[in-house]
């Protein structure tokens, strides 16, 4: 009996470290580790982000790679499930032992990640928004989208400049929208502004007419702010010209994509919100240092795979480049090198924005980057 | 017969302990000790819910919520007000003693399967509390969490250890902590399994019936081992919160519930070591079949839906079978 299940368990173990263990020896390629949700319900993040990584890397592998050594892309799908994230991002550390590791699609991810990473003194460029990623400071973690913070603080900036002050606040209860709604009640007070109406929404909710009739009836609101991800924006923006209110309408800058327009048919007219100037690539004026970034990104991505790229895919692309650019900067793989040179970084132009990094900054970019685009005749217009 | 069972018992944990003390012969990097902390830990929290499913006959479908609830009152507690670890997993486990006790008592003393039905609604309620109240739980992008620690000495994976003049890991002391740890959750389920308490659950898994007419207090019983079922999640949810270093929500979703079911269905309703080998290969397939890709989720579906057909006892208690045929035929040859 015993000597059985010893057998089994040997049996077991050694299929363990046989499908576990791959590839060790080689030490020629830079090891570029990333997990990101490929799979299930924030895909449409990861989806394109793997897709950008694998173009990007075949792409610098046919120029000869970084300092003469080709990249290799190690990459596992985490299918948005945070302890999964969190185990291979310790496979990633431990069993592969990757250079960098550029991945993390939401802030759930990355975060449960973050303690591993840190403590195991990992480059690591997350891919995810939320402000709590690099507010406080992690001295080995960065990342490439702008903060949820400063989709908050550009909104009340051009709300500002049209004289408005008093805002109606509408909210998921995702992981997204109750930052968002956290930033942008901790902004209000310092821009002299003044939220009135404070309502929120689950992700699953399919109607907030409720919510919205809210806002609507109560005094002084000048313009409405929706905070969301997913389905429930476009929800929000159609129960919005249902009821007829015709008061200016914000977004955030989560469902700035092109599938969001199609989502919204004519529902959509006159919504501002802040984006990427990857949506407006022709907009762009021939003197903008992003326009040449953007452009080429756009076109290699949608001759790659054949359609239509995402901002979340821009994200993946700084992370990858801006590894790059670190290592070539720190002429070897060695880690902490690497991360010096990343905390170095000034004035790289990505795709997301112009990124300066700094040792009390490392995500580099200011609220400035986001352009802000408003839906005219189901299209996005560059308003400034 | 009683020696007998109680050789049985004993050589079990005998053999698991080997096991245990063994493993690292065959880990090459900290990973292994990682991933197998993590299935000791699964391990130890699907032995306890076993007594339920396995021997009482009943079906709890939030079992994650109780794991939820010991890894978030630990987190929280250790970490915003600064209490101990280990008096924090106790006093967790007597707060879900409790709410396990207020749940199950009264609908235990229905007949039928209403217990899934109640903790299905008691799962989902937990998980909405801890993705809601973002200033206390940190909310659905989770909260971190402070590293083990027992009378001031502290257990983190990333640390260096040196006992007798041997220098290794927080890993590998990890890893045999869990193990350790799963040794014990085996040792008392065998105990309660073979104690009169035991008798009486399954009496009642057998015929519920039957069991009252000959005096069983069949609803106290279940409700008994309900709340045992409970404190075993609820511990293992405070240790693996301490180890992994950060939760999120996700630990107590409906998903994860069913992850634990499975892992008992699995590896062989019970059968205590059965549903170890069922938490080793839920744990395990994901990151063996990671290699596959996007066929990943296929194959993983495929797997079970084969075991399933083809094993419906599940993994151990099939291959026990088979084993004991084969013997079997052996000595009848032989004679």
């Amino acid at each position: 009996m015993s000597k059985k299940i010893l057998r089994r368990a040997g049996f077991l173990a050694a299929t363990l470290a046989a499908s576990i263990f791959t590839g060790a020896q080689a030490a020629e390629p830079i090891k570029i580790g990333s997990f990101l949700s490929v799979t299930g319900p924030a895909s449409f993040l990861g989806d394109p982000e793997l897709k950008t990584l694998e173009l990007y890397v075949e792409r610098i592998n046919a120029v000869g790679g970084v300092i003469g050594r080709p990249l290799e892309l190690v990459h596992y799908d985490d299918a948005g499930d945070a302890s999964a994230a969190r185990n291979f991002a310790s496979r990633l550390v431990r069993s592969d032992r990757v250079d960098i590791i550029v991945g993390g699609s939401t802030t759930g991810a990355t975060m449960a990640a973050v303690p591993l990473i840190e403590q195991a003194r990992m480059p690591f460029i997350s891919l995810a928004g939320a402000v709590v990623i690099t507010d406080p400071v992690k001295k080995w973690v960065f990342k490439t989208p702008q903060s949820d913070r400063a989709a908050a603080e550009r909104v009340l900036q051009d709300m500002k400049s049209h004289g408005i002050t008093k805002i109606g606040l509408i909210s998921g209860t995702g992981g997204f929208g109750r930052s968002g709604r956290e930033q942008t009640l901790a902004l209000v007070g310092k821009m002299g502004m003044e939220i009135v109406a404070d309502v929120t929404y689950s992700p699953s909710d399919t109607d907030m007419t409720a919510q919205l009739t809210r806002i609507r009836n109560t005094p002084g609101v000048e313009a409405v702010f929706n905070f969301g991800f997913g389905q429930s924006p476009a929800i929000v923006t159609r129960n919005y010209a249902q009821l007829g209110i015709d008061l200016p309408f914000y977004q955030s800058h989560g469902v700035a994509s092109d599938r969001f327009l199609d989502l919204l048919g004519d529902a959509g007219e006159g919504l501002r919100l802040p984006a990427s100037p990857l949506l407006v690539p022709d907009s762009l004026p021939n003197s903008d240092p992003q326009k040449a970034v953007v452009t080429s990104y756009k076109k290699l991505y949608e001759e790659r795979w054949n359609m239509q790229v995402s901002t979340f895919g821009g994200y993946a692309h700084d992370g990858l480049m801006l590894a790059v650019e670190a290592i070539e900067k720190a002429g070897s793989t060695d880690r902490e090198a690497v991360r010096k040179a990343l905390e170095s970084i000034q004035g790289y132009v990505g795709v997301t924005g112009v990124f300066n990094m700094s040792s009390t900054d490392h995500n580099g970019l200011s609220a400035d980057s986001f352009r802000i685009l408003e839906v005219k005749n189901g299209k996005w217009k560059l308003i400034n | 017969m009683l020696k007998n069972f109680l050789q049985m018992r004993l050589k079990g944990l005998v053999v698991l302990a080997v096991i245990v003390l063994l493993l690292p012969l065959f880990f090459n990097n900290p990973f292994h000790y990682d991933l197998a902390t993590q299935i000791a830990i699964f391990a130890a929290t699907v032995v306890g819910l076993n007594l339920l499913v396995g021997f009482a006959g009943q079906i709890s479908l939030g079992h994650a919520g109780f794991f939820g609830v010991g890894a978030y009152f630990s987190a929280v507690m250790t970490g915003t007000y600064g209490w101990t670890p280990l008096p924090t997993m106790l006093v967790a486990a007597v707060v879900v003693a409790l709410l396990a006790w207020l749940v199950g008592r009264p609908i235990l003393k229905l007949k039928g399967h209403y217990l899934s039905m109640a903790t299905l609604a008691m799962g989902f309620i937990i998980a909405i509390i801890i993705n809601n109240e973002g200033w206390l739980t940190g909310g659905p992008d989770g909260m971190s969490v402070a590293p083990f620690s027992i009378f001031g000495w502290e257990l983190s994976s990333f640390n260096q250890y040196s006992l007798f003049g041997i220098e290794f890991g927080g890993d590998v002391a990890w890893y045999f902590f869990a193990g350790f740890l799963l040794l014990v959750a085996v040792w008392i389920a065998e105990n309660i399994i073979d104690s009169p308490i035991g008798r009486a659950l399954r009496s009642v898994h057998g015929s519920e019936i039957a069991a009252r007419v000959v005096g069983v207090d069949t609803s106290y019983y279940k409700s008994l081992v309900f709340v045992v079922s409970a404190v075993y999640a609820s511990l293992m949810g405070s240790i693996y919160a301490h180890f992994s270093g950060f939760i999120t929500p996700h630990l107590a979703s409906f998903e994860q519930s069913i992850v634990l079911i499975t892992m008992v269905v699995l590896g062989g309703m019970a059968s205590t070591f059965g549903v170890i080998l069922g938490a080793v290969v839920l744990k395990l397939l994901p990151q063996v079949l990671a290699d596959f890709q996007e066929l990943e989720m296929m194959m993983f579906g495929l797997i079970l839906m084969l075991t399933m057909i083809f094993m419906p006892k599940g993994l151990f208690p099939t291959l026990q079978n088979k084993l004991a045929e084969r013997k079997r035929k052996k000595s009848e040859e032989q004679a």
